[in-house]
């Protein structure tokens, strides 16, 4: 039996851990100095969501900071949750609010990674800015939360109730099968039925279905006039598209609708022709055509490259840092709870990308317009054009559930 | 009556393509497990890698459809048996364990560097024209994508199996599996074998990605995301079994696709509990010969 | 086997040092201690079976599910929570053994991630139960023992989970040293013979297995207890393989692997994660392809020969 090996194995492993300890040492402070940690899943199969929410957090930095905080510093830090990983993001946060002591938290990609947090930001007294996480309850985790993403609710149920108001009566739908999709789900079918509209059936696929070829084959026996359909996007909306399209369900006169998510800008490229004319419903389009995004585009452009597309995460992103630059310029960089929440629930843009954005007091959730848009051909490839508007949206899920909690 | 009959042929159709991207990916795996017992569970990081070859060819330099995978697949091909000869010769005799966690570390090697170069996103393939449509071949009107990949998978499975049963090289590959010893003292050059062998298998891989491309995104995820169904083609098919590869990987489209049909809900959990008990009952699979 | 002894009480030194010289990172310690609790189960299939199993954190995630709901429905006391995570994951780990245990090599190891996939998409579809894709939230565990409440620093986290993994390893070094267990290292060196001498093999196999699921269930239901939380993340195949990692990252079969193993990677995530969070798993990659290239068998196995030959030239045994 071979024997202080155990014994030396330890040493070596805390020769390591001390050395990451003392790899941190405190910057000095001639200029004051904000701290924001940022936790998003920059690795793994759901990458790009975070990606595209990161490059739009800092882009705004690189575009306005210098202007409009020119005295203060921010230190951006960056934590890696992985995934739908609740566990390590809570691991992540807890380091970020113990050891780093950061002023903001933000990020806030998954749903469940952000119900893990929430108890923790409401524990250390720090203002949280979720930039994504599409379910409706989410702001009810903390008081202490600010949502700049969107709801699920706020794109399929007026998707329903534009459905149900323009000649479209018996849609079936088809979700992934995990909370998001349920959630879609019941949207759409709430806002289409009190519309008029009768949902003929539901299907729920399992998540990354190796092939969507027998649900298409039965809707296409089926015959509705129109699919509801949810996926969560990246290669599995492309995947999707091109199974619709091969089944020729367009050609039998099924059409295709669903909420941004199945039709996401910076996949469309990957979908081509297969998704022409395919009606969805969001709060933002890179093809829109208003002097704020213009200008976005083009700094988007010059700093990702020609090709790059900002989808609607990277304006959650981009959104998201305007708002935590607005409470650090209020404030003169000297945080305080009662008052970046004071800043944050009454914090509004009209000349957001997105269109005007705002966010409602009494709830902490964004509002904002919901847009109608089709896939076309333009001069920039395919792209959501928008071609019809709900003005300044409320979360609907909690005008319709005022007293539910958090689920 | 004749509603149903047209149903069965077109879920029948749909399961048969998506068995032959199946087959693509698990037959080169087949090869390389049942002939050199080596678990290499980072085989899709070659259908990856051609996929992505394939796409940038076609983006980058715009080279046609088939060039660009008949390239790919000759490159990934070349890598294959440049990486058998410097790293994974050395865990065939290897404990099972050592097999593992190279393939592992080649997967998260694999992933990062794809997302470091092409990034997070996947990669659109331009089918040509004649690809895309639908077309009438008898039995009903179908994506012509589809009708290709299947008549590629049928010509491949013949080719496959006249490669091994019946041809010099083939007949070498089963003497150097059956007994090491013996085939080297008469004369076959093992090594050579084994290295040509995995050549195949990681070829075979770049084919399935490249050709695949359109029906499974290649994406920085690819190499784990399908992982589970191309060993269940060849754990199901059992050891060495090259050309049963094929009827289970057909089997396991068709099944799929029908229990999906009518059962949405419930398809994958089935289709799982379903491989148990074949594998309950027949703990080698299909294979005619067993190898421990 | 005195040697044997020190090494032991070096793992409970190490226990207690850890938090009086890093009180900062209890959390990511208390992390190091469930996977190399959760290691070690699976360590019994692995090393001392020689199962290759990419399905574990089937049963870790079933011992997790357990105890939470345990907590939320019924009864929030931490010792409960955890004898109900290990007799949950045990029956499971029965009814699969009796299916997957016909199986080896790659069929297993199919097999095995079926189970994980057949779990994570039942806890999926009964999220009235589990919480589904949102996880299963609001644990509030009871003081442990009726008097230690878990704190926001995981001070009581760290100790409780502690405790845990010294009784978890009394009970794993008493059937590693066991006639048992030295009839499961028989049969992982030559079954055929094994089954020649009439051994019951494949009871003795089935009985590790319950073992091992009883034990992974218990560090499941120690993290649920530990971060109040659980996702379908601890029923992933990525979790399975990560554990694997461990496992042969520190040496299988090795008695120590799961306590080096597991902090180490444990560690160079965290650690790789801030500085790179885009590529860090290049660099896992490659440490580990690294390890099975210069150091197959694992860092103990390693280390072991290295102080080996530096002391004396006694001859090493392989394993063991």
């Amino acid at each position: 039996m071979s024997d202080n090996r155990f014994l030396a194995a330890f040493g070596a492993l805390a020769v390591l851990v001390s050395a990451a300890c003392g790899s941190a040492p405190a910057p000095e402070r001639a200029r004051k100095t904000v701290k924001v940690g940022i936790i998003l899943t920059y690795s793994g199969a759901e990458a790009s969501i975070g990606e595209a929410i990161d490059r739009g957090a800092e882009l705004f930095l690189r575009v306005n900071k210098e202007t409009l905080l020119p005295d203060i510093d921010i230190q951006v830090i960056k934590r890696d949750e992985t995934g739908p990983s609740p566990d390590i993001a809570r691991r992540l946060a807890q380091e970020l609010l113990v050891r780093e002591q950061v002023q903001i938290l933000t990020g806030g990609q998954w749903t469940p990674n952000v119900a893990a947090i929430a108890p923790l930001v409401t524990e250390a007294g720090v203002p949280y800015v979720v930039m994504s996480s599409g379910t409706a309850s989410t702001t009810r985790l903390s008081p202490n939360l600010v949502r700049v993403g969107f709801t699920q609710w706020q794109h399929s149920y007026h998707l329903g109730k534009w459905a149900a108001a323009n000649g479209i009566t018996r849609v079936t739908t088809l979700v992934s099968d995990y909370a998001s999709g349920v959630d879609a789900e019941d949207a759409f079918t709430a806002g289409f039925t009190e519309g008029g509209g009768a949902v003929v059936s539901k299907i729920r696929a399992p998540l990354r279905s190796a092939d969507y070829v027998p649900f298409l084959e039965r809707i296409r026996r089926e015959k509705p006039q129109a699919l509801y359909a949810f996926n969560p996007g990246g290669p599995e909306a492309t995947r999707f598209i091109k199974a619709y399209d091969d089944l020729g369900l367009a050609d039998a006169g099924i059409r295709l609708i669903g909420p941004a998510a199945i039709v996401p800008d910076d996949e469309l490229k990957n979908m081509g022709e297969a998704a022409l004319g395919v009606i969805s419903s969001g709060h933002y389009s890179a093809a829109a055509d208003r002097p704020a995004n213009a200008a976005f585009i083009r700094a988007w452009r010059e700093a990702y490259g020609e090709a790059s597309v900002p989808s609607v995460f990277a304006i959650g992103g981009w959104d998201g840092m305007a708002a935590i630059v607005e409470v650090i310029r209020q404030q003169n960089g000297d945080i305080t709870l009662a008052r970046s929440q004071e800043i944050l629930k009454n914090w509004s843009n009209p000349e957001s990308p997105r269109g005007p954005v705002e966010i409602d007091p009494a709830t902490r959730d964004v509002v904002h317009n919901i847009y109608i848009r089709r896939v076309e051909k333009t001069g920039d490839g395919l792209r959501n054009v928008e071609f019809a508007t709900i003005p300044a949206v409320k979360d609907p899920w909690k005008e319709l559930h005022p007293d539910a909690g958090a689920s | 009556m004749r509603e149903l009959l047209d149903l069965l042929v077109s879920l029948a159709f749909y399961g048969t393509a998506y068995g032959t991207v199946l087959y693509f990916l698990a037959v080169g795996l087949s090869v390389t497990l049942g002939l050199m017992r080596f678990i290499n569970l980072a085989h899709g990081v070659f259908a990856m890698a051609g996929g992505y070859l394939t796409v940038t060819l076609m983006s980058r330099a715009e080279v046609p459809f088939l060039p660009s995978v008949a390239v790919a697949v000759v490159a990934v091909t070349a890598f294959g048996m440049l990486l058998e000869r410097t790293l994974c010769r050395r865990f065939y005799s290897a404990p099972i364990l050592d097999q593992v966690l190279f393939s592992i570390a080649l997967i998260f090697m694999s992933i990062a560097i794809a997302r470091y170069i092409y990034g997070p996103l996947a990669q659109p393939i331009e089918l040509p024209a004649w690809l895309s449509g639908r077309i009438s071949i008898g039995i009903g009107v179908f994506p012509a994508y589809r009708v290709f990949l299947i008549a590629i998978g049928l010509l491949l499975a013949v080719a496959i199996w006249f490669g091994i049963e019946r041809s010099r090289f083939g007949a070498s590959v089963r003497a150097a599996v059956d007994n090491r010893q013996m085939a080297e003292s008469v004369g076959i050059n093992v090594n050579r074998v084994f290295t040509i062998c995995f050549g195949l298998g990681t070829g075979l891989a770049a084919l399935g990605g490249s050709l695949g491309a359109d029906l499974l995104p290649i994406h920085p995820a690819y190499p784990n995301d399908f992982l589970v169904y191309f060993l269940i083609v060849v754990a199901v098919a059992g050891m060495g079994n090259i050309g049963g590869a094929f009827a289970v990987a057909l089997g396991f489209g068709i099944v799929d696709t029908i229990v999906r049909y009518y059962l949405p809900d419930l398809g994958r959990i089935l289709m799982f509990l379903l491989v148990m008990a074949v594998l309950f009952r027949k703990p080698h699979g299909f294979a005619p010969r067993v190898h421990a | 086997m005195t040697k044997t002894r020190v090494l032991d009480a070096a793992v409970v030194v190490a226990l207690v040092l850890y938090p009086l010289l890093l009180p900062g990172y209890l959390d990511l310690g208390t992390r190091m201690i469930v996977m190399a609790l959760f290691a070690m189960s699976l360590d019994l299939l692995v090393g001392y079976c020689g199962l290759v199993t990419l399905g574990h954190a089937a049963f870790f995630g079933v011992g997790a599910y357990s105890a939470g709901i345990l907590a939320i429905r019924a009864s929030a006391d931490p010792l409960t929570g955890l004898l109900a995570g290990g007799v949950a994951a045990a029956i499971l780990g029965l009814l699969a053994g009796t299916v997957l245990l016909r199986s080896r090599r790659l069929t297993l190891i199919m097999l095995t991630l079926a189970t994980v996939l057949i779990v994570q998409e039942t806890a999926n579809r009964m999220n009235w139960l589990t919480g589904g894709a949102d996880g299963l939230q609001g644990i509030d565990m009871d003081p442990v023992l009726g008097r230690f409440a878990f704190d926001l620093f995981g001070r009581v986290g760290y100790v409780y989970a502690a405790a845990v993994l010294a009784l978890g390893f009394l009970v794993f070094r008493a059937v590693v040293d066991s006639n048992f267990g030295k009839s499961l290292v028989g049969i992982r060196e030559n079954e055929p013979r094994m089954r020649a001498i009439g051994a019951p093999v494949d009871t003795r196999l089935r009985i590790a297995f319950v073992m091992s699921a009883a034990l992974a269930g218990i560090a499941g239901a120690l993290q649920a207890q530990v971060t109040e939380f659980v996702s379908l993340n601890a029923v992933s195949v990525e979790f399975s393989g990560e554990i694997l990692i461990m496992l042969i990252l520190g040496g299988a079969g090795r008695r120590y692997g799961a306590f080096l193993g597991a902090p180490l990677y444990v560690f160079m995530q965290d650690y790789l994660a801030k500085e790179d969070p885009a590529n860090w798993y290049l660099w896992i990659g490659a440490m580990l392809m690294a390890i099975v290239l210069f150091a197959p068998g694992g860092l103990t196995k390693w280390i072991g020969a290295l102080v080996g030959r530096a002391t004396h030239a006694s001859p090493l045994p392989g394993r063991s």
